[in-house]
């Protein structure tokens, strides 16, 4: 872990950074951010770990909890919102068994997480499955999507 | 310096100061909760929004510096509506249990309840309940009573230059909070506490110990270093039962540790009160007279015996710099030895 | 075979999520296999284009032969392998694929100035960029004209601050240029964050070359060497395009030191954002480039007097910027002369919702609402009745179907309440229930609401409280007021932009629906059949043949009934999803 914090600060001292990029560079390093990470970081720069907790408790794109292996993400856009994408986040979290008030699987499988609009809303309503984005989804086509998911006949890899 | 009107008053402050600062100086009242004259402005809690004349919206008087010819106003019917609004909104965020809360008497968000008559609250809804109770042995933190002024955020970085608590989370569930949610772990000087507008921030040790209208306060001048920090000691039926500082004061009203919080032994029926003096192996009560002779005494003898040299003097970071200076005279010339040092040496 | 071939496939975010990169490397090999290779290599190119606008058709794919251009809408990578033999080697468009009278109606009324480069240029290639005369504006202003001389440019062309508020950008670039200081700062923020608005997304992936070409045009003007691109992280397209383009635009020289040899030196950084909609906001905007919790801070001090890191600092729009090396390219007057008295220039817009043509679209100033809706849109889907057009996000307002000879310009806009905003425009038709709309625009204020003052952190959770109560069936007498006069202390107490605005969609929902709000509170009733708890859904026996479809797709099993007899739903069990209203084929299933 500290060999990889060590690079997140070169980094950071190289480009000029701030407390967001680090915590930016962690998230994208260890899945999420890690508390220990963040305490080693903390030290190291001499700012309260408060700041980084506070910081990254503000923006939405932070998470302190690991995540799923497969994260799909539902827009809730205007548009997206007046074409359904309620119901779609209705029937993934319950496809999918994310406990309730929760954004991940027990297992660590998938991730379930609403975002602001992604503008694409054209394509209304969108889910993004791994980072790929798949517009005009309807829950049949959503539902076909996480079975193959799920059987593992598409890997997390083969989005990437 | 600078000429403004406010409320149609004529008055002269200096440069760069802030309308409240201004309005301070010149006895106008204008409410806030968030605003601290030794922390830098926040803006946070809108009540001491006015109107500025030529300014399209009502600014916040905190963050406002004044300028020449600048016309105020701090009161009118829409400016009081919104203070009304605002201090409603908090109330509907809030326990309201003013019955049993160690604040109560002295506490701004009830004054301003007080102040705009809220006997029944146009805003009712959900409010933020926590239930993890802080088990840091000095400060109760209750941040259901929190109206997240951010007074104890600031005064933690900028006064005590820590950090330990910051704003986490946004919006409504928006929290005072320690790094991941853990128990206070920091200096523990209280500083909060003291700047607390509610009940959310009190001393462990006050709980239940007396509110301020049965507390006698006495003046007083911290012992615990050569600092001088003043202290106003709080007594509720003969016992200490909270320590404060005056802003006024020249240590501004901030305490460390040991002035805030180390007050209990104050109370404790083993505390020293007389001069022990040992006779036949065993300590008994003397009186001052009676110790002071015995010590004159037998220094004496020793210098006697053994010459000056023999004799060392050892002095304590709890006196004052006067007492230290005295305390040297005695040992160089009163007993005629270099041998006197100090704890702080060590 | 020595035709000159040119095949166009939009990739922006639309096109790539409906599979452009597939049917572009379809094309390739496409391409290839029929035996043209070496031949078609040279005159062949493909190339990738960002948004053209037309999202809803997508993939779209320009075929250009010898300088003919077809366009194809709705291509698959199974369509590719005849469009290459029949078009491409035999000559002959395929009729059916090629887009109808509709994409030109699209784009007729429209007059592009930001978007005229987008889906021509190749966004990822500078080339294609200077090729249609980018940079020229650099190169102009550098050579010619002094930094006041290009403000006057600027102010002479009346352009206004496209990110919501109007502002003129002139008036804002002189205040700069007074600032005195060591440093200053020109921040261009695309941190577009209204739900339903994908202007700026567009612009800066389909060419962002022209952001950046305003930006230096910019910090020539206020002296500025320093600059920042603030940009949503949920826009990994365009962000991986500009810095593409940062790298060639210095590659250049048109960034760095020393530009173009004239002495001026300017450099671009790009912060990502990292989700809060309230940094949009300049004050918020600043402390997360500096890294803080983007909490806004009360003005006085204003940016241009203490901004980032305590300098001078100017923070522009994407769409703003990008209009600048047009009109330096092209001339004050030619600008000046669209649009109306006081809004000059054109205004892109995020078309949505209800609408059949929905996408990205370049107006002038002052065209008539119903022009957009009906000629450039297409009319409401579904032959489905217009009810409202919301624009400016959650910080705007609703226009009435009976306003809609409205003119699009920022004071027509005010003057019914509601506001130009960054450009998001969503169609709502008959079946929308305003009482929600208001609602659903709330709940996003509200979330991103920062917390740091308290009519904003309480105030619009006790607004959205009142509105779902009132959604619920459980609206009491007076909340209508209690919701206007919480309202208007919100807007006018509130620390930033974000709380000032976030009552106007109930203001402007109370203002030209009160029957709807009256309607679920009195009534109890959702006029539009939308509020779930307002709704029950029955079986009129007459017309139900019992056919058992609607039992068969009720996820609750609340419908019961013997086959070919009426059916009933049991009110206890059902959910209300409505499924069995939209399967029935008989129109047996009321709801109401």
């Amino acid at each position: 872990m500290e060999e990889k914090l060590e690079g997140i600060l070169t980094r950071y001292r190289e480009n000029e950074g701030n407390l967001i990029s680090i915590l930016q560079d962690i998230e994208s390093e260890f899945g999420y951010l890690r508390e220990d990470a963040i305490n080693w970081v903390s030290e190291r720069l001499d700012v309260p770990p408060a700041k980084f907790y506070g910081i990254a408790t503000f923006y939405a794109q932070f998470h302190l909890k690991p995540r799923g292996k497969n994260v799909i993400t539902a827009c809730c856009g205007t548009a997206c919102h007046v074409k359904g994408s309620e119901r779609l986040i209705n029937s993934l979290v319950k496809e999918l068994a994310i406990p309730e008030g929760e954004e991940t699987s027990e297992d660590l499988q998938f991730t379930v997480e609403k975002v602001n609009c992604v503008g694409a809303c054209s394509i209304a309503p969108v889910i993004i499955v791994n980072k790929i984005v798949h517009g005009k989804m309807t829950p049949d086509k959503l539902m076909k999507e996480m079975k193959t998911l799920k059987e593992g006949k598409r890997e997390y890899t083969d989005y990437i | 310096m600078a000429n403004l009107t406010i409320n149609g008053k004529q008055i002269i402050v200096p440069d760069g100061v802030t309308i409240l600062d201004a309005a301070r100086r010149n006895d106008i009242y204008i409410p806030t909760l968030c605003d601290d004259p030794r922390l830098e402005p926040h803006g946070g809690c809108r009540l001491c929004l006015i109107q500025v004349k030529g300014m399209p919206r009502p600014v916040t008087a905190c963050t406002t510096p004044v300028t020449e010819g600048m016309e105020i106003e701090t009161t009118n019917e829409q400016i009081e509506r919104q203070r009304r609004t605002i201090v409603e909104l908090l109330l509907s965020d809030h326990p309201n249990d003013c019955m049993i809360c160690d604040k109560a008497g002295d506490c701004t968000l009830q004054e301003l309840a007080y102040f705009y008559d809220i006997r029944s609250n146009r805003f009712v809804g959900e409010r933020r309940q926590y239930t993890k109770k802080d088990q840091n042995p000095f400060i109760e933190r209750d941040m259901e009573k929190c109206i997240l002024c951010g007074k104890c955020v600031r005064v933690c970085d900028e006064i005590q230059g820590l950090g330990a608590i910051d704003v986490a989370g946004r919006g409504f569930t928006a929290k005072v909070s320690p790094a991941f949610e853990k128990d206070l772990n920091c200096e523990f000087c209280g500083q909060c506490v003291s700047i607390c507008p509610t009940g959310a921030l009190m001393g462990k040790q006050s709980v239940g110990k007396g509110r301020q209208k049965d507390v006698k306060e006495v003046e007083t001048v911290c012992t615990y270093c050569g600092c001088g920090c003043n202290v106003t000691l709080h007594v509720s039926r003969n016992e200490v039962v909270r320590v404060t500082s005056r802003p006024d004061t020249i240590n501004e009203g901030w305490l460390c540790v040991k002035g805030r919080f180390g007050y209990s032994f104050i109370n404790i029926p083993a505390r020293l009160t007389t001069p022990l003096i040992k006779k036949d192996g065993k300590f008994v009560p003397a009186s001052w007279d009676e110790a002071l002779d015995l010590i004159a005494e037998k220094l004496g003898a020793i210098k006697e015996k053994h010459g000056p040299d023999a004799i060392g003097g050892l002095s304590s970071a709890r006196c004052t710099n006067e007492e230290n200076y005295l305390f040297q005279k005695f040992i160089r010339a009163g007993i005629g030895t270099n041998n006197v040092d100090h704890c702080a040496r060590y | 075979m020595n035709k000159d071939v040119s095949i166009k496939v939009c990739m922006g975010t639309g096109g790539i999520a409906a599979g452009g990169v597939e049917v572009m490397s379809t094309f390739e090999k496409a391409l290839a296999s029929v035996g043209i290779k070496a031949a078609v290599q040279k005159n062949c190119s493909m190339h990738k284009v960002g948004c053209r606008g037309f999202c809803a058709r997508d993939v779209l794919v320009d075929v250009i032969i010898d300088g003919t251009k077809s366009t194809y809408q709705y291509i698959k990578p199974d369509m590719v392998e005849r469009i290459v033999q029949e078009h491409v080697v035999g000559g002959a468009p395929i009729g059916d694929w090629l887009v109808t009278d509709d994409y030109h109606t699209f784009h007729d009324k429209q007059v592009k100035v930001v978007l005229s480069d987008c889906g021509e240029v190749d966004p990822e290639d500078i080339d294609s960029y200077l090729g249609r005369g980018g940079y020229e504006a650099v190169k102009k202003v550098l050579t010619t004209m002094t930094p006041q001389e290009t403000i006057d440019v600027i102010k002479a062309s009346g352009l206004r601050g496209r990110g919501g508020a109007g502002f003129p950008t002139a008036v804002k670039w002189d205040m700069a240029i007074k600032a005195t200081g060591p440093k200053k700062y020109l921040i261009c923020n695309a941190d577009e964050g209204d739900p339903g608005a994908f202007m700026d997304r567009s612009v800066v992936e389909g060419n962002p070359h022209a952001v950046i070409e305003g930006m230096i045009i910019g910090a020539y003007a206020i002296g500025a060497p320093h600059g920042y691109v603030y940009i949503r992280a949920e826009y990994p397209l365009a962000v991986e395009r500009l810095h593409l383009a940062i790298k060639q635009a210095k590659e250049r020289g048109y960034l760095g030191k020393n530009i173009l040899g004239k002495g001026l030196d300017f450099m671009i950084k790009v912060k990502l954002g990292a989700g809060a909609f309230v940094c949009g906001e300049e004050t918020a905007l600043i402390a997360s480039i500096e890294g803080k919790r983007g909490q806004p801070k009360a003005k006085p001090p204003f940016p241009v007097q203490k901004g980032l890191w305590g300098y001078p600092t100017i923070i522009n729009n994407v769409e703003t910027l990008a209009n600048v090396p047009y009109i330096i390219r092209k001339g004050a007057s030619w600008y000046a002369a669209m649009g109306t008295e006081k809004s000059k220039g054109t205004k892109v817009f995020a078309l949505t919702g209800k609408i059949l043509n929905s996408g990205l679209i370049e107006v002038p100033m002052g065209i008539p609402l119903k022009e957009v809706i009906y000629d450039i849109g297409g009319g409401i889907e579904n032959g489905k009745k217009l009810k409202a057009v919301q624009t400016g996000g959650p910080s705007g307002g609703c226009i009435p179907a009976n306003m809609v000879d409205t003119t699009l310009d920022y004071e027509s806009l005010s003057k019914v309440g509601s506001i130009m905003g960054s450009g998001g425009m969503v169609v709502l038709d008959e079946t929308d229930c305003m009482v929600n709309v208001a609602k659903y625009f709330l709940q996003f204020t509200q979330s991103e609401s920062c917390g740091k003052c308290i009519p904003c952190r309480v105030g619009t959770k006790r607004l959205l409280e009142i509105l779902t109560r009132i959604t619920e069936g459980k609206g009491r007498e007076g909340d209508i007021e209690l919701l206007e006069s919480l309202a208007a202390d919100v807007k006018t107490s509130s620390l930033c932009g974000l709380g000032q605005s976030a009552p106007n969609p109930v203001l402007s929902t109370i203002r030209y629906y009160r029957d709807e709000y009256e309607a679920h509170i009195y009534e109890k009733r959702c006029p539009a059949g939308v509020c779930k708890d307002l709704l029950s859904y029955s079986i009129l026996e007459e017309f139900c043949k019992g056919c058992t479809a609607c039992t068969r797709v009720c996820p609750a099993g609340a419908i019961i009934g013997e086959k070919k007899k009426p059916h009933k739903i049991i009110q206890d069990i059902c959910i209300k999803c409505g499924a069995c209203f939209e399967t029935c084929k008989f129109k047996a299933i009321k709801k109401g």
